[in-house]
C-alpha cells in the first residue's frame, strides 16, 4: 500500500510543475498581454450591463450613424444605439459559447482519447475511426450542417461547435497516452495491482494534461471565431440578443453611411481571438514545447 | 512477421504497404462520412420534404419528391440505394427546384476551384518569402513584424476581413467590383478583377498560417549541425538557406500547403456568401436556408470527398519525400 502511494506521488508531483509553468508564462510578454485582455473580457462578460455607458436598446435618434466621439466612444448604429455598450454586453455570449462548446469537446474528446490510447486494439480502432470521420469535414461546414438539422440558436451552436472540436482532443489525448503508457511508473503501478481506472485517472491523466490545456486555450480562440461566423450567418445567437457576428451582419447594409458600425465589432472579435492565441502559445512554450502550435487547430477552423 | 524497412526514397516495398493502408483508411472514412451525410436528412425533426416545401406545399410534388428520394422504404435499404446512386454520381434531385444535385454541384465547381487556387497562390507568394526571411533574421525587428502580422491574420474573422475590403476597395476607392464571379470566357481582366478581393480575403489568412509553418521549419533546419559546417566553410547566409536549409525544410512546408488547399476547397463558405461567389460553399449555405436537404447532403458529401482526397495526396507526397513516414 505504501508502495502504491509512493507510485501515485511520483506520478503527479503537481506543485513545482505548476509554479514553473506560471513563472515561464509570466516571462512571456505576449502571453501576459493576452492574460490581461482576457481578465478584462471576463470582467466585462460578468458586469457588461453595469459597465456599459448606455443601455442595450437605448436609442439616440438624433445621433444615428455617429462616428466615435465623447458621448459614443465607438459611434452609434443605424438606430442610434451606442456601439461601445452593445459590444460590452455582447462579450458575455461570445465567452459563454466558447467556454461551453470547448468544455463539451474536452469532456467528450479526452475520455475517448484516454480509452483509445490505453486499451488499444478494437476499442482504439472504432473510437479513432469515428473521430476521423468528424475530422473529414471542414469545421465550419460541419457546424452548419449540424445546425441545419438541430435548427439555429445559441444552445445548438454550442453543441455544433463542441462536436466539431471533439476529435482534436481525442487525437491529442490518445497520442500523449501512447507515450505515457510505456513509462516505468505505469508498469510499476500495474505490478502493484492498480486497476485500470486508477492507472488512467491517477497516473496517466495528470501526465497528459499539458497538451490538453494548451489545446483548450487555442480551441477557445477558434470556438469564438466559429461562433462569430455562425452568428453572422444568422445560425447562432438570435435577435434581440446582441452578438459581435450579428452586429456585423445587421449593420452591413448601412456601412456606407457609417463604416464605424462594422469596424468595432470585428475588432472585438479579433482582439479576443488574439488574446486566447497569445495565452495558448505562451502555455505551449511553458508546458510542452514540442507540441505544434495554433496551426493544427486553425487548419480545421475557419 | 517483421516489418520491412524501406530501402530508400525510391524503394517500393515500404511505399506499397503504405499506399494500401492509407487508401483503405480513406475508404473507411468516406463510408463514415456517407453515414453522417445520409443521417442529416433523417435527423431533421418532422418530414424533410414537407419542411422543404413549406408554404409551397403541393400534394403531387410532395409525393413525387418523396418517391424520388425513396423516403418510404426501410432506412437500411434507403442508405444502400442512396450510397449506390452516389457512387455512380446520382445524388438525387433538389427539393426546391427538382434539378439534379450533381448538376448543381458541377456547375459550381469551377468557381470554387478558381477561388481556392487563387487564394492558395496569394498565400504561398506571401508566406514563403515572409517565413524564410523571418527565420533567417530570427529575433530581428523584421521577424517581429512578420510574426505580429501573421498573428493578426490567424485571428482575423474571414467574414469581417471580406466586408472591410469591400468597404475600402470597392465602395470607397471604387477599384474593384464588390461581388460576383466573371467566368474566364468573358475576358481575363474581369475574371481577375472579380477574383482579387475574395482571394485576398482568404489567401492572406491562409498565408498567415503557412508563414508560421515555414518559419518554424526553416528555423529548425537552420539549427542543424550541417548548417554550422556550411557556415564554417564560409558560405553566405543566402547560399546556406538555398542549398542546405530549404531542401530540408521542404517536407513540412509542402504538407501544410496541401492541407490548406483541402481546407480552401471546402471551408470558405462564409467568404463565398459575402462576395456572392457561385461556389460549393454558398450552395450548401443556401441549401441550409431553403431547407433543401438533398442539395445540402450532396454538397457536404462532395466537399468532404475533396478534402479527404487532397489529404490522401498530401500524405502520399509526404511519404514519397520522407521514407520514415511509411513505416509509422
Amino acid at each position: 500500500m505504501t508502495a502504491q502511494l509512493e507510485a501515485d506521488r511520483l506520478a503527479t508531483k503537481p506543485v513545482s510543475r505548476f509554479r514553473e509553468t506560471i513563472r515561464a508564462l509570466l516571462a512571456n510578454k505576449l502571453a501576459v498581454a493576452g492574460l490581461v485582455v482576457l481578465a478584462v473580457l471576463v470582467i466585462v462578460g460578468i458586469f457588461g450591463e453595469a459597465l456599459a455607458p448606455h443601455g442595450l436598446n437605448e436609442l439616440d435618434v438624433e445621433n444615428r450613424f455617429a462616428g466615435p466621439g465623447a458621448d459614443h466612444w465607438f459611434g452609434t448604429d443605424n438606430l442610434g444605439r451606442d456601439t461601445f455598450s452593445r459590444i460590452l454586453i455582447a462579450a458575455r455570449v461570445s465567452l459563454q459559447v466558447g467556454f461551453i462548446a470547448v468544455g463539451f469537446a474536452v469532456v467528450v474528446g479526452v475520455p475517448i482519447g484516454l480509452a483509445a490510447g490505453y486499451y488499444r486494439g478494437a476499442v482504439e480502432s472504432v473510437l479513432m475511426r469515428a473521430m476521423d470521420v468528424l475530422f473529414s469535414f471542414p469545421a465550419i461546414l460541419l457546424a452548419i450542417a449540424i445546425l441545419a438539422v438541430l435548427g439555429p440558436g445559441i444552445g445548438n451552436a454550442m453543441i455544433a461547435i463542441g462536436l466539431v472540436y471533439t476529435p482534436i482532443f481525442a487525437r491529442i489525448t490518445r497520442g500523449s497516452v501512447l507515450v505515457v503508457a510505456e513509462e516505468v511508473y505505469i508498469r510499476a503501478a500495474r505490478s502493484l495491482g492498480a486497476g485500470d481506472g486508477r492507472i488512467i485517472f491517477r497516473h496517466i491523466l495528470p501526465n497528459v494534461m499539458a497538451p490538453i490545456i494548451v489545446q483548450t486555450t487555442l480551441s477557445l480562440a477558434f470556438a469564438i471565431l466559429s461562433e462569430a461566423a455562425l452568428s453572422y450567418l444568422g445560425l447562432g445567437v438570435q435577435p434581440p440578443n446582441p452578438a459581435w457576428g450579428r452586429m456585423l451582419s445587421d449593420g452591413q447594409d448601412f456601412f456606407q453611411q457609417s463604416a464605424w458600425m462594422g469596424v468595432f465589432p470585428g475588432l472585438a472579435i479579433l482582439v479576443t481571438v488574439m488574446a486566447f492565441n497569445f495565452v495558448g502559445d505562451g502555455l505551449r512554450d511553458a508546458l510542452d514545447p514540442k507540441q505544434k502550435s495554433v496551426i493544427e487547430s486553425r487548419g480545421q477552423s475557419v | 512477421m517483421g516489418r520491412t524497412l524501406p530501402t530508400g526514397p525510391h524503394g517500393s516495398d515500404g511505399m506499397t504497404g503504405f499506399l494500401v493502408r492509407r487508401i483503405l483508411q480513406m475508404v473507411l472514412a468516406l463510408l463514415g462520412v456517407s453515414i453522417v451525410v445520409f443521417s442529416l436528412i433523417h435527423l431533421v425533426p418532422g418530414d424533410p420534404v414537407r419542411v422543404a416545401l413549406g408554404t409551397r406545399f403541393d400534394q403531387e410534388l410532395y409525393d413525387l419528391l418523396r418517391e424520388r428520394a425513396g423516403l418510404d422504404r426501410p432506412i437500411i435499404e434507403q442508405y444502400f440505394t442512396w450510397l449506390g446512386n452516389a457512387v455512380t454520381g446520382d445524388l438525387g434531385v433538389s427539393f426546391r427546384n427538382g434539378q439534379p444535385v450533381t448538376t448543381l454541384i458541377l456547375e459550381r465547381l469551377p468557381a470554387t476551384i478558381t477561388l481556392a487556387g487563387a487564394a492558395l497562390f496569394i498565400a504561398v507568394v506571401v508566406a514563403l518569402p515572409a517565413g524564410i526571411i523571418s527565420a533567417a533574421r530570427s529575433g530581428s525587428g523584421l521577424d517581429y513584424t512578420v510574426s505580429a502580422a501573421s498573428q493578426v491574420g490567424i485571428s482575423m474573422p474571414d467574414f469581417w476581413a471580406g466586408v472591410m475590403y469591400i468597404l475600402l476597395f470597392s465602395l470607397t476607392l471604387a477599384w474593384l467590383p464588390s461581388s460576383g464571379y466573371s467566368p474566364l470566357g468573358n475576358g481575363v481582366v474581369e475574371w481577375v478583377r472579380h477574383l482579387i478581393l475574395p482571394a485576398m480575403t482568404i489567401g492572406l489568412i491562409s498565408g498567415s498560417i503557412i508563414t508560421r509553418f515555414v518559419r518554424s521549419a526553416v528555423l529548425e533546419a537552420l539549427n542543424q549541425d550541417y548548417v554550422l559546417t556550411a557556415r564554417a566553410k564560409g558560405l553566405t547566409e543566402w547560399q546556406i538557406v538555398r542549398r542546405h536549409v530549404l531542401p530540408n525544410a521542404w517536407i513540412p512546408i509542402v504538407t501544410v500547403i496541401g492541407l490548406q488547399l483541402g481546407f480552401l476547397l471546402g471551408g470558405v463558405v462564409v467568404v463565398e456568401l459575402i462576395f456572392a461567389w457561385p461556389g460549393l460553399g454558398r450552395l450548401a449555405l443556401i441549401a441550409v436556408k431553403d431547407r433543401d436537404f438533398t442539395v445540402l447532403q450532396g454538397s457536404v458529401l462532395y466537399i468532404a470527398f475533396m478534402f479527404l482526397a487532397i489529404n490522401l495526396i498530401v500524405d502520399i507526397i509526404y511519404a514519397r519525400l520522407d521514407p520514415r513516414v511509411r513505416v509509422s
